[in-house]
C-alpha cells in the first residue's frame, strides 16, 4: 500500500527566500480572487443604501432565479457527463496511438486549442454554421434536410451542443495523463492470470480510472457552470442560466438597483462551486493514494 | 449602441482602463466664470441668469472644452451634431466612450468627480435619468416652453431631447408587410421575429412588449397581454431569440425586428441597394420613448454644458436629430412655427394614434410583471 500523504509531507524548515517567491502569487490571488469574493459576499448582505439586510438572499427564492439555478446546474451536469464520456473514449483512443506520433501530437494540440475556444467567437461559429442562415443549414436544405428553426438559441438544445463542443477536448486534455498511467504490464498480468478484457476493466482499469474520471467530470461541471460569454452571445432572451441573470442585474437599464441581488446570486454560485471543489479535493487525495504517485 | 446589453470582457476592461487612466488626469481647473449679472455658470438655471445668450457663449468659449459621453456618432445623428456645435462656437468636444450605456454615464460621473475629464452633460434612458436626478443641476433652455409637459421636469432637472416610437422593421423582400402586431403570428414569419434585447434589461425591448400589449387590447397599466403575445409567438415558432444588430439584419438572420423607429429607419438607409428594409409603426399602438438630457452638477465646464443644451434644443440642433431619423422633442411646436425640416419630417414613419408614454408608476408595475413572467413566457 502507498504511504499516507501526511508522512510524505516535508516537515523541514522553509527558507525565507521560498516565501518571498510565492509573494507575487499571494498578491495575485488577493487581488483577483480574495477581494472580489469578499466584495460579493459583503454586497450580498447590503441593501442599496449600504445597510445590512437579508432581502437579497430572500430574493433568491424568486421563481425565475430558482429556475435559473436549476437550469445552470442541469446544463453543467449534462454537458459534464457528455463531455466526460466522449472525451474519455477519445482519450483512450488517442492513448493507443504511438507515443510521440503525429496523430497523438495533432490530437492533443488540437484539443488544447478547442478547449479554450469559447465566447463570442464560438457562438458566432455555430451561428454561421448551423444558424438559420448558416452554411450547413443552407447546404442541408439543398439535399432536403431542414435544420432551420430557433433551436440553437435555446438553453436545452443550443447551449448543450455548444458547451459539449468545448467540454470534450478539455476532458481529453485532463484525462489523457490518467489513461497513459495504465501500464500495459497490468493488462498482461491480468491476461496471464486468465482474466478476460471485461475482468481487466472491471477489476483493474475501471477502479484506477474512476477517481480521475469523476474528478475530471467535476472540473467540466465548474467549467460549464461559470461560463458566461458564450451563453451571452447566443441567448438574448429570458436569461435562463444564472450567469446571465447576474449579468442582467448589473447591466439592466430598465430595472435598476438590483446589483446586490446579483451579488447574492454570485454567492450562491460560489457555494455550489465550493461543494464541487470539496468533492474534487477528496477525490484528488484518493487518486493520488491509489496511483501511488 | 446604448441598448446593447452583451458587452465583452474586453470592452469592460477597456472601460476600466480608461477610467483608471482618466483618474490620473489633473484636477479640474477652476473654470467657473462669473458673469456680468454676478451669477456663476455652475448655478445658472437659464441663459438670462448669466446676462443673455452672448454672455453664455463668451463664458463657454473661455472654458474652451465640453466633455460628452456615450454619444455614438451614428446614433440620432450625434456625429453631425457634435461637428455642428464645434463649428458654430469654436469649442472642442471630448467625446468619451461613445458606446457606453446610460448606467455607464452615471458611473463615469461618479468615478471622475472633481476631475477635468468628468462628463459635463448626460444623454440618458428615462429609467436611469429618473433614478439619478440627484446627479443633475436644473437648467431651462430658451425654448423650454415648447417642450410637452410630460417630457420634462418642471424645474429643468432633466429634459427629454429626442426620441421615437416603437416600430417593426422588416425585410420586404423576404416577408409580407405586417399591418398589426398580431400579423406576426402567421406562418410566413416562422423563426423570423426578433426583439431588440431582453425586456427586463433593454429599454427598447421593454417598449416592444408594451407595443404588443396595446395592440392586443392591453393598456399601459397592464402589459400582461404583451407578454402573452410573445408567449404565443414563441409557441408558433415565430419568435427568434437572437439579439438583432446591424450585422444580423444585413446577413438576413433577423428579418423582422422590434426596435425604435429611428434605429430601424437608420438601418434601412444604411442598407439601401442591398435590402429593402422597411419600418412600420403599428396603428393604434404607438409607444413613445424619449432620451433625457441633463447637466451634471459636477460639470467641469458648466458654461459649455449650458451652451450645449441651448444648441441641442435650438431649431438647428432639433432638426439635426430629425435628420438622423429621431423625433425631436420640440416637434409639434416646430411644425406649428414652420421651422421644422419638412423633408426629414415627412420621411419619418407614419404613426396613427396618440403616442403613449408610461408614467413612473406604470413603468414600475410593468417591470415587476416582466421580472416574474418574461422568462417563463419565452422559456
Amino acid at each position: 500500500m502507498a504511504k499516507s500523504p501526511s508522512t510524505r509531507a516535508s516537515t523541514g524548515h522553509k527558507p525565507v527566500g521560498a516565501l518571498l517567491g510565492v509573494l507575487p502569487f499571494f498578491a495575485y490571488t488577493a487581488i483577483f480572487l480574495a477581494i472580489p469574493t469578499l466584495i460579493v459576499v459583503v454586497g450580498a448582505f447590503l441593501d442599496g443604501n449600504s445597510r445590512p439586510t437579508l432581502g437579497n438572499l430572500s430574493a433568491l427564492t424568486q421563481p425565475q432565479i430558482v429556475s435559473a439555478f436549476i437550469h445552470s446546474v442541469v446544463l453543467s451536469a449534462v454537458t459534464a457527463v457528455l463531455g466526460a464520456v466522449f472525451g474519455a473514449l477519445l482519450a483512450y483512443a488517442v492513448s493507443t496511438a504511438r507515443e510521440g506520433g503525429a496523430l497523438r501530437r495533432t490530437m492533443t494540440s488540437v484539443c488544447g486549442v478547442l478547449a479554450q475556444f469559447g465566447g463570442v467567437t464560438l457562438a458566432f461559429a455555430f451561428m454561421a454554421t448551423v444558424g438559420s442562415e448558416g452554411f450547413l443549414t443552407h447546404w442541408l436544405k439543398n439535399v432536403g434536410m431542414d435544420l432551420a428553426g430557433t433551436w440553437l438559441y435555446e438553453p436545452d438544445k443550443g447551449l448543450v451542443l455548444v458547451y459539449t463542443y468545448f467540454q470534450i477536448p478539455l476532458m481529453l486534455i485532463v484525462f489523457l495523463p490518467a489513461v497513459e498511467g495504465l501500464r500495459p504490464q497490468w493488462r498482461e498480468a491480468a491476461e496471464s492470470l486468465g482474466g478476460s478484457t471485461w475482468d481487466y476493466w472491471r477489476h483493474v482499469g475501471g477502479p484506477i480510472l474512476a477517481p480521475p474520471f469523476i474528478g475530471a467530470m467535476l472540473l467540466l461541471f465548474t467549467n460549464a457552470f461559470s461560463a458566461y460569454a458564450t451563453a451571452a452571445a447566443l441567448i438574448s432572451q429570458g436569461s435562463p442560466i444564472i450567469p446571465l441573470q447576474i449579468g442582467g442585474t448589473l447591466s439592466s437599464e430598465v430595472i435598476l438597483g438590483q446589483e446586490n441581488i446579483g451579488k447574492a446570486m454570485a454567492m450562491g454560485m460560489v457555494v455550489i462551486v465550493a461543494v464541487v471543489m470539496t468533492l474534487y479535493a477528496v477525490l484528488e487525495r484518493r487518486t493520488t493514494r491509489w496511483l501511488g504517485r | 449602441m446604448k441598448t446593447r446589453m452583451a458587452r465583452s470582457g474586453v470592452a469592460a476592461l477597456a472601460a476600466v482602463t480608461l477610467i483608471s487612466i482618466a483618474a490620473c488626469s489633473p484636477p479640474a481647473k477652476s473654470t467657473d466664470t462669473s458673469s456680468a449679472g454676478g451669477v456663476k455658470a455652475s448655478t445658472a438655471t437659464s441663459a438670462t441668469d448669466l446676462g443673455g445668450m452672448a454672455a453664455l457663449v463668451d463664458a463657454a468659449k473661455k472654458e474652451g472644452t465640453l466633455n460628452v459621453i456615450a454619444l455614438p456618432p451614428d446614433w440620432a445623428n450625434y456625429g453631425e451634431i457634435i461637428k455642428g456645435f464645434q463649428a458654430k462656437y469654436g469649442l472642442k468636444v471630448n467625446s468619451a466612450q461613445p458606446d457606453a450605456s446610460s448606467a455607464d454615464e452615471i458611473a463615469a460621473a461618479k468615478n471622475l468627480k472633481g476631475q477635468s475629464k468628468a462628463p459635463d452633460v448626460f444623454d440618458l434612458g428615462a429609467a436611469v435619468a429618473n433614478a439619478n436626478t440627484a446627479m443633475f443641476t436644473p437648467y431651462k433652455v430658451a425654448t423650454f416652453n415648447d417642450i410637452p409637459a410630460q417630457l420634462k421636469d418642471a424645474t429643468g432637472l432633466g429634459v427629454s431631447d429626442y426620441g421615437g416610437y416603437m416600430s417593426i422593421g422588416y425585410d420586404a423582400g423576404k416577408v409580407p408587410a405586417p399591418k398589426t402586431v398580431a400579423d406576426l403570428l402567421k406562418p410566413a414569419y416562422k423563426g423570423k421575429v426578433a426583439l431588440n434585447g431582453d425586456p427586463t434589461k433593454a429599454g427598447s425591448a421593454f417598449s416592444g412588449v408594451v407595443m404588443a400589449a396595446l395592440n392586443q387590447g392591453g393598456t399601459a397599466d397592464d402589459i400582461s397581454k404583451g407578454v402573452d403575445f410573445f408567449a404565443s409567438l414563441k409557441k408558433a415558432g415565430n419568435f427568434l431569440p437572437v439579439d438583432p444588430t446591424g450585422a444580423t439584419i444585413e446577413s438576413g438572420q433577423t428579418p423582422v425586428v422590434f426596435d425604435w423607429d429611428y434605429l430601424n429607419v437608420a438601418q434601412g438607409k444604411k442598407l439601401t441597394g442591398k435590402m429593402n428594409w422597411k419600418t412600420v409603426v403599428p396603428a393604434g399602438a404607438v409607444v413613445g420613448g424619449y432620451y433625457v438630457q441633463a447637466i451634471s452638477k459636477d460639470a467641469p465646464h458648466p458654461a459649455a454644458a449650458r451652451l450645449w443644451e441651448e444648441y441641442l434644443y435650438s431649431d438647428e440642433g432639433q432638426n439635426l436629430f430629425l435628420k438622423g431619423g429621431a423625433r425631436p422633442v420640440r416637434e409639434a411646436a416646430m411644425v406649428t412655427a414652420g421651422t421644422i425640416d419638412k423633408a426629414a419630417h415627412d420621411a419619418l414613419p407614419k404613426a396613427v394614434g396618440t403616442p403613449v408614454f408610461l408614467t413612473k408608476a406604470q413603468n414600475d408595475k410593468a417591470n415587476g410583471y416582466l421580472t416574474a413572467n418574461w422568462a417563463k413566457a419565452i422559456g
